[in-house]
């Protein structure tokens, strides 16, 4: 099975179809184990019990970029390779990203409140990552704006790649900017600065959230080309010529 | 489990993680209910695909 193969969407639907069950099953399986390991996991020495705020804050944070990489990617599908299925993803991928960016930012907020004193201070990572949720929300304006799919597609694909700058910013803004927020302790060089007793429950909701998403994305999916279908077919049915 | 003075800001975080996810679901499911149901009429009326094969078949 390559990517050729699931150019053809009848060929995707088919697959996606047998696959979207089990992802489901592991996603929500997952997603028990890291509730579980979240309630369970030990007080933080400093932050108290607002630490298993970490455990949903940061998997949808993480989220919000990778769903912006996986659209850049679908963007480059778009414009270079010219694949029929590129645009489908990017266009599914969006409202997921959206709510997974909306989740960072509201969590990260009622997070703050108790452990820096306020809901939202505008430095570099707080600020970098409601531009990207506002830039989800014009992607989504522009596909719906647009009512031909392959000009609105063209249009999305580069305004997604030029949002692609962003990714970089909000990573490294905690590193070359003065923020209230701190600097990475997972994803870094020389490894992660959390205790085990915190990392593994983080590790796991990440790969449940990681799961979710990709279930969500597949069946999104699917519901575009349904949709693209029924466009196509109702363009059909415009230009017959009545009885 | 004990979560503290700030367990109304941990609740809070969980309850709206939930419901967004229930919600994104719930869409995403309505939207295939919505399409499916499109491509049955599109089909009962007598409009086919190019290939022959039924509007609303996903295999």
């Amino acid at each position: 099975m390559t990517l050729i193969d699931l150019a053809n969407p009848t060929r995707f639907l088919s697959l996606t179809a047998k696959i979207l069950p089990w992802l489901a099953a592991a996603t929500a399986i997952l997603l028990a184990v890291g509730l579980y390991q979240s309630a369970m996991a030990p007080d933080d020495y400093q932050q108290g019990a607002t630490v298993k705020i970490m455990f949903i804050h940061v998997p949808n944070a993480w989220l919000s970029m990778f769903v912006w990489g996986v659209m850049s990617l679908s963007a480059l599908g778009t414009l270079v390779w010219r694949h029929p299925l590129a645009d489908v993803s990017a266009k599914a991928a969006a409202p997921i990203g959206a709510a997974f960016t909306f989740l960072a930012l509201v969590t990260g907020s009622l997070w703050g409140r108790p452990m820096w004193g306020t809901y939202w201070e505008w430095d570099a990572r707080l600020t970098s990552v409601l531009i990207l949720f506002l830039m989800y929300l014009g992607l989504i304006a522009l596909w719906r704006a647009v009512e031909d799919p392959s000009r609105a597609a063209r249009a999305a694909a580069v305004l997604t790649l030029v949002g692609a700058i962003n990714i970089p910013i909000i990573k490294f803004s905690v590193d070359w900017w003065n923020t209230l927020h701190q600097p990475a302790s997972v994803l870094r060089m020389g490894g992660s600065t959390l205790d085990k007793a915190f990392l593994i429950p983080l590790l796991v909701m990440a790969v449940a959230f990681s799961l979710l998403f990709v279930t969500l994305h597949l069946a999104a999916m699917r519901n575009e080309i349904l949709r693209r279908r029924v466009r196509a077919l109702q363009m059909q049915q415009a230009s017959q010529p009545r009885a | 489990m004990s979560l503290g003075p700030y367990a109304s800001f941990i609740v809070w975080s969980y309850l709206l993680v939930a419901l967004v996810v229930v919600l994104l679901i719930g869409w995403i499911a309505l939207d295939y209910r919505q399409q499916k149901a499109r491509l049955r009429d599109l089909e009962a009326r007598g409009v086919t695909r190019r290939s022959g094969r039924g509007a609303a078949d996903l295999s």
